[in-house]
């Protein structure tokens, strides 16, 4: 196998006169996990059900552990495990007899199919709800259980189309360890996901997938250093002040701050002893101070950068302006 | 692994894993059983009495018919399920494994089988409570007219797997099934002889499959002269798998989750 588990040039996809893909390009080194970040009908969808061999691409180039996800279709479905948005776990069977089944049909013996099934189960707390129907389980249970499905036959590839969609607190914290824990033992995940602190979290790199193009990719503070470092955010007593704050601030920094409403932001870079310099001197021009904080950028705001929108709107209809061209 | 050994044996497991489910899901246990049993006691006790079978009595014409009737639907079973696993994305999962393509549709049909022999008991049951009997018929004749059925179940079975596989959700499959099927049950002699119909519907009526099968079931059971060969009938059933089975297997890669 090559570095690259996942390598995608050009991809393509059409259905009918919407196009899902429009050459995209991006890679996963093996034992690295790759973040696809969009909005809704983005493509990202798109994107896993083709790596996944279950869409054939209108063009471009996809190759998976080393297969090429056309013609080494039925080759690549033993490297691959794949955990979709919606929990595909059959309702009427038990958690046992659902992952035994997902054993069996990698044609593990009967014997190891069982042992296998009884270790996910152990291992994702679900030994207890192991012989009850799945139509009993809680969404979170039902998640866990679809991880363990795809985890059957230990694939070195994992697609993961929004894991946590919908999930509480607590069972998306689990089940981000039990992926860290995967990723530690050497699998290469594709993650895509509409949540940025979970992108944050996970991904080593992250592509921004918009309207089916990559609009940018990079590791998360790549990423967020595009949108500019830290800076210094004021939260103003009064929304008068804020022209006097502006000029104070402005001394201090090396580009002119924005205000919007009640806030006024200054890029600067966290130098010690920042905060307690601009409530000096905001203090001495007479600005009422609510709040003050240094504010590193997070991927919201990359995201609202990028696209102009944020990560969890429903897309509009037009093309949204290219804001990233402003900022640059 | 071969990969025929690899066809059967994916087969077999999801022919399983359908088979666990049904006691699980009381109420297709009961559109399987009571269903036709309210068939046959409303058609015997209901249009019995005004429907000329000529020189039969009604209840032994009638049940060759009403067995095939419930035969023919069982597979609805097999639509449902599959349109269920298309909404649900379990058929994502399937098409991901590296199992045989036509697996999850042979599994399903073969399930039917045995559903359907479970029906047929069940039928039989209701059929001689109700005064059915053989007629001149050897054990050889009752078997044949069985394995005719069996045979016809698993075409249907598999047009049914095409409709599930196109429906957009469970209650449309089984809508889509029932509106194609009635209307083709009773057009045919499966009821009521087709001589007793009027011009037109009496020439489709003749050309209808089911009327094939009906009336190779009484010339089986009740001895009547087949309207044709009881082989034509086997040659109705293996048209049908052979245009129906291809279809729903090619529907079946390319099928999305909703």
């Amino acid at each position: 196998m090559s570095d690259e588990a996942i390598l995608v040039e050009g991809l393509e996809k059409s259905y009918g006169s919407v196009r899902a893909l429009c050459g995209v390009d991006f890679s996963a080194r093996t034992g690295s996990v790759l973040g696809l970040l969009g909005p809704n009908g983005a493509g990202k969808t798109t994107a896993v059900r083709i790596l996944a061999t279950l869409l054939k691409p209108d063009g471009g180039i996809a190759r998976v552990a080393g297969f090429d996800v056309v013609r080494d279709a039925a080759a690549l479905r033993a490297k691959i495990g794949l955990a979709g948005q919606y929990a595909a776990v059959d309702e009427n069977l038990t958690g046992l007899e659902n992952l035994e089944m997902v054993g069996r049909l990698y044609h593990m013996p009967r014997v190891a199919a069982r042992d296998r099934a009884n270790e996910l189960l152990d291992r994702f707390e679900l030994t207890e709800a192991a012989k009850r129907p799945v139509k009993t389980y809680s969404g979170g249970m039902r998640r866990r259980l679809d991880l363990a499905a795809a985890l059957v036959f230990r694939p070195p590839v994992l697609f993961l189309d929004e894991p946590t969609a919908g999930l509480d607190p607590r069972s998306r914290l689990g089940l981000w360890a039990t992926i860290e824990a995967r990723v530690a033992a050497g699998t290469t995940v594709l993650l895509t996901t509409q949540y940025l602190d979970e992108a944050d979290r996970l991904a080593d790199r992250i592509v921004v997938i918009d309207h089916g193009t990559a609009i940018a990719e990079g590791t998360s503070d790549e990423l967020k250093d595009r949108v500019g470092g830290e800076r210094l955010e004021v939260h103003l007593e009064r929304a008068e002040d804020a022209e006097r704050a502006i000029s104070v601030l402005a001394e201090m920094s090396e580009e002119q701050p924005s205000v919007e409403d009640h806030t006024v932001r200054a890029p600067l870079r966290g130098r010690p002893g920042v905060i307690a310099q601009a409530v000096r001197r905001l203090d001495d021009a007479g600005v009422g101070i609510d709040d003050i904080a240094v504010r590193r950028p997070t991927l919201d705001d990359v995201f609202i950068s990028l696209t102009g929108r944020a990560a969890e709107e429903e897309p509009p209809t037009e093309m949204p302006e290219p804001v990233e061209e402003a900022r640059a | 692994m071969s990969s025929l050994a690899m066809s059967v044996s994916d087969t077999l497991v999801l022919a399983k894993r359908a088979l666990i489910r049904i006691p699980r899901q009381p109420d297709l246990l009961v559109a399987y059983t009571v269903q036709p049993v309210m068939f046959v006691l409303l058609f015997v006790y209901v249009f019995g009495g005004a429907i000329n079978s000529g020189p039969f009595d009604y209840v032994d014409f009638l049940m060759p018919g009403i067995i095939l009737q419930s035969i023919a639907f069982g597979g609805f079973v097999t639509a449902i399920g599959l349109s269920e696993d298309v909404k649900k994305g379990l058929i994502d999962r399937f098409r991901s494994l590296p199992m045989s393509r036509a697996a999850v549709l042979a599994g399903r049909t073969f399930s039917d089988i045995l559903l359907n022999c479970l029906s047929l008991v069940v039928l039989f049951a209701v059929g001689f409570a109700a005064g059915f009997g053989f007629i001149d018929s050897d054990a050889g004749q009752v078997a044949l007219g069985i394995v005719l059925l069996l045979v016809v179940g698993y075409a249907f079975s598999w047009i049914f797997a095409l409709v599930g596989l196109f429906s957009s959700s469970p209650e449309t499959a089984n809508s889509i099934g029932f509106t194609l099927l009635f209307p083709l049950t009773f057009a045919s002699s499966v009821f009521v002889p087709a001589s007793t119909m009027p011009d037109g519907l009496r020439q489709f009526a003749e050309a209808n499959p089911f009327t094939t099968w009906a009336d190779a079931l009484r010339s089986l059971w009740i001895g009547t002269p087949p309207h044709t060969d009881v082989w034509m009938s086997f040659i109705w059933c293996f048209v049908l798998l052979a245009i129906f089975a291809p279809l729903a297997v090619e529907r079946y890669r390319r099928v999305a989750a909703k």
